[in-house]
């Protein structure tokens, strides 16, 4: 009894901690190549809408597709602004955010969008009954693979380059406006993916504040990790068991009691606390967050 | 001395631009915004030239309208200026929301003890600013002691007030009679009407009495220019002996005290409930909208003033674009979104004659590499950080 608890708890955080870490890697890999993208809010908002829509259209992985195609197309218009173009990375991740918000409420106007059972992605069964996303297994992976990725081959070495000391890189002839914007782009397909899950396979359904923050507790998870994808998944994990543990008292019979508003406070409390607590040791590229410019 | 070569290569005719130029680039981004608005109208199948009629002759159409346009403007110009003041100073508070919710709830939960008489509205006010500018305080504090971004805080902030807000709106500040709204302010704290028949209350002019005592702070004292000073260069700042720790959590207190002041003017300056309705319909993403005033209007607050005067229009017309011509209000919501986007662009005027470089570029592709530089036109020569991008821009414009 109190062992299917425990499963079912694991099972509940896990799934939490899907788009946490896919929208954390991928922020990863941006912020090394030196873009800072607050605009994953709206990224991973937008991407739950039109994986819906996508859904609707062709079923889950169809869904999966659109979402990250979405994901990809946002960030690239982010990045372009803000390498080519210039702009602060800041305002433009704002504006993302805002233009998402808007566009979904607008697409959501008539009311949430639902997604049937034959659309939805069919979950991996497990022995307490509750079903496993697939997704989780690629949230599982994708850390490791970006980790190698990142520690251990020619390009992510660039990437890091161009994160770290633009001038050089681009005097070694690296390219760094096209590494950044491939890095970010890339980052956003990841998001767009984390995105379609939320709405495809975990919750199947589509509201205005599906998204509930979790790309600002993506990037939190980010300064936590200090871009190391592993520790992003552990991170991942702590805010992902978080909040389903949120969940689960609320659903609880015997917690009836606490007021629901204020459990619903402690994923962000706890994000808070984190965050407060590991700050101090964690060093971010030296130029985060600066357009570059050649002279 | 590059640098002043790049200067002077700036071709005359530019040049004699750059003095207007902060103003066309905010209608120009308006304009963007409108544009993309009418794009996504069309393919949601919807009538755009019926529902830009209908936006503009409801915001601006008739004195009723352009009365509503001010009462929505009201919150939005406050809240912009959350976001302005910090930008100023070198940071970006994305939490006027949740310092706004505090701010409101503050001034309805005045009513839960007696007053004497005459002194309502004054409390109210002073309590909402108090909330807001401790609500906002508490990130700032994380930032100077343990180095914590500010937009993550704030964010996290204004979730934690979302729910601390829900919950008081049901449990602790409900109206007896009607349990999905607050109590409503009573009739001695309310702010007068100016107009019969709009929501257009007092609260307008204490908005923009607030926006000119912040123009007197941030322009006019030393402690403004310390918050500038540190805003522009943090490092010279540093140097000249500025404590940059004062200047953000001075920023932050006047920033919250701007969305708490907001949220006050609106409740207790709109019939006919003056009251919260449970899920904050009424409240939700002023803070937010705030932003995009605040960069049309150059984060200075008589810019400001301005656009929030244009984004209270597109509010106020939006509910006539959803009545007439069957649009959703969350129309104005994109608009929003594409405004502030385009404003990321430092000098967006620019954007014509670089892509005409990028075609040209594109078409002499043979040519060897170097050639990809001189296409670019010389940006400003000096701007290097984004931070200061944003800033150094708006300063022109002030």
């Amino acid at each position: 009894m109190s062992l299917d608890y425990f499963w079912m708890v694991l099972i509940m955080s896990l799934q939490a901690m899907v788009p946490l870490v896919l929208t954390a890697v991928g922020e990863i890999i941006g912020e090394t190549a030196g873009l800072f993208n607050i605009g994953l809010e709206g990224i991973l908002l937008m991407s739950a809408f039109t994986g819906v829509l996508g859904a609707k259209f062709g079923g889950p992985w169809v869904g999966l597709l659109v979402g990250m195609v979405t994901g990809g197309t946002m960030s690239l218009v982010f990045s372009v602004i803000t390498t080519r173009l210039k702009g602060s990375q800041m305002i433009a991740g704002i504006g993302i955010n805002l233009f998402a918000l808007g566009l979904v409420a607008f697409g959501l106007a008539a009311g949430p969008l639902f997604v049937s059972e034959g659309m939805r992605l069919r979950a991996i069964q497990t022995p307490v009954g509750m079903g496993l996303s697939p997704i989780v297994i690629v949230a599982l992976v994708v850390p490791f693979i970006a980790y190698y990725f990142l520690k251990r081959t020619r390009a992510g070495l660039m990437l890091k380059a161009a994160g770290e000391n633009p001038e050089a890189a681009d005097v070694a002839g690296i390219n760094v406006l096209r590494v950044r914007l491939l890095a970010t782009t890339f980052g956003g397909i990841l998001a767009g993916l984390a995105g379609a899950y939320i709405s495809v396979s975990w919750v199947g359904s589509m509201t205005k504040e599906i998204s509930g923050g979790r790309g600002f507790i993506a990037l939190a998870t980010v300064v936590f990790s200090g871009l190391n994808p592993l520790l992003a998944l552990v991170g991942g994990f702590i805010f992902g068991f978080f909040e389903s543990l949120a969940l689960w008292i609320r659903n609880s019979p015997a917690l009836k009691a606490l007021p629901t508003q204020l459990i619903a406070m402690t994923p962000y409390v706890v994000t808070l606390l984190v965050v407060a607590g590991v700050i101090g040791r964690v060093r971010f590229p030296k130029t985060l967050g600066e357009p570059y410019k050649r002279e | 001395m590059k640098r002043k070569l790049a200067a002077a290569e700036i071709p005359a005719r530019r040049r004699s631009l750059t003095g207007l130029s902060p103003l066309l680039e905010s209608m120009l981004a308006g304009a963007l915004g409108l544009l993309v608005g009418v794009v996504v109208m069309v393919i949601w199948g919807y009538n755009p030239w019926a529902a830009v009629v209908a936006l503009f002759t409801g915001a601006y159409g008739s004195l009723t309208g352009f009365a509503s346009a001010l009462a929505k403007a009201t919150p939005l110009l406050l809240t912009a200026l959350t976001f302005s003041i910090c930008v100023r100073a070198g940071m970006f508070n994305i939490g006027a929301e949740g310092q706004l919710f505090m701010g409101t709830l503050a001034a309805v939960a005045v009513s839960l003890v007696v007053l004497p008489p005459g002194i309502d509205q004054i409390v109210r006010l002073v309590l909402a600013m108090v909330v807001g500018a401790l609500w906002g305080l508490v990130p700032a504090l994380l930032k100077v002691t343990r180095g914590v971004s500010e937009v993550i805080s704030t964010i996290m902030f204004n979730w934690i007030a979302r729910w601390l807000a829900l919950y008081l709106v049901l449990n602790i500040l409900f109206d007896p009679l009607r349990a999905e709204k607050t109590i409503s302010i009573p009739v001695s704290g309310r702010l007068p009407l100016l107009m019969r028949g709009t929501n257009l209350s007092v609260g307008f002019f204490v908005a923009i009495a607030f926006a000119l005592i912040v123009y007197f702070i941030v322009w006019h004292t030393v402690v403004g220019y310390e918050i500038r000073a540190a805003g522009l260069n943090p490092t010279a700042a540093k140097y000249g002996g500025i404590n940059s720790r004062r200047t953000m959590l001075l920023s932050f207190t006047l920033g919250g005290m701007a969305a708490g002041l907001a949220g006050a003017c609106y409740v207790m300056g709109t019939p006919p409930t003056y009251g919260v309705f449970a899920g904050l319909p009424e409240l939700t993403n002023l803070g937010f909208d705030g932003m995009a005033v605040a960069m049309v209007g150059r984060n200075h607050p008589i810019g400001i003033i301005f656009s929030a005067i244009f984004f209270g229009g597109l509010n106020a017309g939006g509910r006539a674009m959803q009545f007439r011509a069957g649009v959703p209000l969350e129309m104005v919501r994109v608009v929003n979104g594409t405004v502030v986007l385009a404003m990321a662009i430092p000098e967006l005027i620019r954007i014509f004659p670089l892509v005409k470089s990028g075609v040209q570029r594109m078409i002499s592709s043979v040519r060897p590499r170097r050639g990809a530089d001189s296409g670019d036109t010389p940006s400003d020569p000096d701007s290097s950080t984004s931070r200061g991008d944003a800033t150094r821009k708006e300063e022109r414009g002030a």
